[in-house]
């Protein structure tokens, strides 16, 4: 396993692969935001200001990374539970909560974000990535697509299928696997008998990495190879991030259920801004001031997120018959029509 | 003068001409690229455009249609072939979870402009998994387009019609006709939505699509031999579903009988004969009939021609309309 920054922050292995302190600086930062989106939105559930919240606690610097490596032409195909990778990648973390709200299933343009909507169903947004990918040197543009799944879903069909169709078409893209140990209740004993999941890769012909999911340095290294890799048209990385689910699968879900609590303390000081906080104030990069700007930046995203969340949202029930088709069938018509008397009092 | 084409051979020179119109237009799935499919519908098309716009892939459907999912999403439209009926199952989830629903789910910015052909239907003395009639699955799904030609003019036009459509379709061919000759005008493209009144009549309608259009026509041939005259409308789209057209027709006879070969319990025939029973209760002289498979797994070879819904059980029906009240 690829580890550059170990629990204490001292650096381990090779000193000249790591990443340059600026940024790893500019990554803590996100780490922090990332973080605080995670709290917030925590808060937000338990206000009843949002319907449901899957956190990625613990696991910021997966989040981080992916969205990171990334240039403005990349795409990325998230899950529910990579709310902070999409804000990491600069989408408003108001119009990616409209999902987890009720207010609609996607609430960003996939297309100017090049963010995919977010995967409820498990692996199914893996060949979409692939067809992005594959479609992009169609027509010879250089675009990567990271993919993001959890452990749970490479047990998933959609999983195989994905990273065998990427191999056979040397499509760029670079399969994310977050293994935060448990698909709700289950744990990854029970989902595979493979030495790692980056092993999987070798059925494929893809290569497959595993790196520690809470070392931001490791990650961005990791991920910037198979960003290039994928670039240079040489096809797809797997990469098996080894991280760990501090909180519930939702706020629905209960842990104790399934899991000691022993075992998520032996995680915590595992943590990713620990370890790399630790490492950036022994280097003294990151100093009070820094760090209490940082605090103060994602102090203003939570209040932006939380302003975003008052009130009711406007909603138009009309708008279920408009984007069925790009015209509305006859039948849908007479359904609106119907909808639009109820509304109006005309019919009761 | 030449031979009267296939509808494989309409249907082939309507990806033809659609890939030479549209650069954006590319064929995908099992056997489709060297072999020309297993029924040649895409003979010589990687020969002539190249394996970038037509190639074979991992023999996987769900990847086959989640990959056109990507590539619709990133400009391009995506024609890709299930082998057969049934083998467009592992697909699935892809089509009514993805296919389906993207437009919808991200409020029309993301649209989906593919096509998923799909040889559909019995008839053809096949082994199991190779003649199911898998059209409810999809016609129940809202944001998929279901598509059937009847004729080979219809395989021609409606599959440039489907191809050139921003909403994603499922393009149902009944391989039964596969190797039927008729003439085909490789010029007309019919709007998707609209049926075809294939044969007027004043005594009653026979409503029908895919294989079961020119059984019908056949049972009205026969009905028209014993004095009674029976129109056929020829649906074309399930989805979306022509009630103008149906609804005057029937309203004209009075008297309608729905045939389809597919099982017919929560069928798209029972659909049809519901929407005909509320929207022309006080025209109609009898019950609306209909005239579908048995509710059984699609039967083996030397036992589907009692399953299927034939000239005989047609005009059973029909004779069942109620006349004497006339």
């Amino acid at each position: 396993m690829i580890r550059l920054i170990d629990e204490t922050g001292a650096v381990v292995g090779d000193r000249g692969t790591l990443p340059a302190q600026e940024v790893l600086l500019d990554g803590y930062r996100a780490l922090v935001l990332a973080r605080r989106l995670n709290e917030q939105a925590g808060a937000l559930v338990r206000q009843g200001r949002l319907a449901v919240y899957p956190s990625s606690h613990g696991q910021e610097a997966c989040q981080v990374a992916a969205a990171g490596v990334l240039a403005e032409t990349d795409w990325l195909f998230p899950t529910y539970r990579d709310v902070a990778a999409i804000a990491a990648r600069g989408v408003d973390p108001v119009d990616v909560l409209v999902m987890l709200r009720g207010d609609w299933h996607c609430g960003y343009d996939p297309i100017a974000t090049r963010v995919a909507p977010q995967a409820t169903p498990l692996a199914t947004q893996l060949p979409h990535a692939v067809g992005v990918g594959h479609a992009a040197r169609l027509k010879g543009e250089d675009t990567v697509v990271m993919a993001l799944c959890g452990d749970g879903a490479t047990s998933e069909g959609d999983f195989h299928e994905a990273l065998n169709f990427a191999a056979v078409f040397a499509a760029p893209v670079v399969f994310l696997v977050q293994n935060n140990k448990y698909a709700i209740s289950v744990p990854l004993s029970r989902q595979s008998a493979a030495e790692s999941l980056a092993a999987k890769g070798v059925g494929y012909g893809v290569p497959g990495v595993r790196v520690d999911g809470n070392d931001l340095a490791a990650l961005t290294v990791v991920l910037t190879e198979a960003v290039a890799r994928a670039r240079r048209g040489d096809g797809p990385t797997l990469v098996e991030a080894d991280t760990y689910r501090i909180q519930a699968h939702t706020n629905a879900d209960d842990p104790s259920r399934y899991r000691a609590d022993d075992e998520v303390e032996q995680w915590r000081p595992r943590d990713p801004l620990l370890r790399l906080r630790a490492h950036l104030t022994a280097t003294g990069v990151l100093t009070p001031e820094r760090e209490a700007e940082f605090a103060g930046a994602a102090e203003e995203m939570a209040a932006h997120v939380r302003a975003g969340m008052d009130g009711e949202s406007a909603l138009d029930p009309a708008e279920l018959f408009a984007h069925v088709y790009s015209a509305p069938t006859p039948q849908l018509r007479e359904q609106a029509a119907l909808l639009a008397a109820e509304l109006s009092g005309v019919r009761s | 003068m030449s031979e009267k084409p296939t509808m494989i051979q309409a249907l082939n020179r309507a990806l033809r001409d659609a890939m030479a119109a549209d650069g954006s237009v590319v064929v995908f799935g099992e056997d489709v690229g060297p072999l020309g499919g297993v029924f040649r519908v895409t003979d010589g098309l990687s020969a002539e455009f190249g394996e970038k716009r037509c190639f074979d892939t991992p023999l996987a459907e769900s990847g086959i249609v989640g990959m056109a999912v990507g590539m619709a999403m990133n400009g391009m439209r995506p024609v890709v072939e299930m082998q057969f009926d049934a083998f467009a199952f592992p697909a699935f989830e892809q089509i009514v979870s993805h296919v389906a629903k993207f437009a919808n789910r991200t409020r029309g910015r993301v649209r989906l402009p593919m096509v998923i052909r799909v040889p559909y239907g019995g008839g053809i003395g096949g082994v199991e998994h190779h003649c199911d009639s898998s059209e409810a699955y999809y016609a129940h799904t809202p944001g998929l387009l279901v598509v059937t030609p009847a004729t080979n003019a219809d395989a021609y036009g409606l599959l440039r019609a489907a191809i050139e459509h921003p909403d994603p379709v499922v393009f149902l061919e009944p391989k039964r006709q596969y190797f039927t000759r008729e003439e085909l005008d490789a010029q007309a493209v019919p709007p998707i939505g609209r049926a075809a009144v294939r044969r007027p009549g004043r005594d009653a309608t026979l409503i029908a699509y895919g294989p079961s259009v020119p059984v019908a026509l056949a049972a009205a041939e026969h009905a028209a031999a014993e004095g009674r005259d029976l129109g056929v409308v020829d649906l074309r789209s399930i989805v979306p579903f022509d009630d103008e057209t149906v609804t005057a027709e029937v309203r004209r006879t009075g008297r309608a009988v729905v045939v389809a070969e597919a099982p017919g319990f929560a069928s798209v025939a029972s659909e049809i004969a519901a929407r005909v029973a509320e929207r022309c209760f006080h025209h109609l002289e009898a019950p609306v009939r209909r005239v579908t498979g048995f509710d059984v797994p699609y039967p083996p070879p030397r036992l589907e021609q009692h399953h299927l819904p034939g000239v005989d059980r047609i005009l059973d029906a029909v004779d069942d309309l109620q006349w004497e009240d006339a």
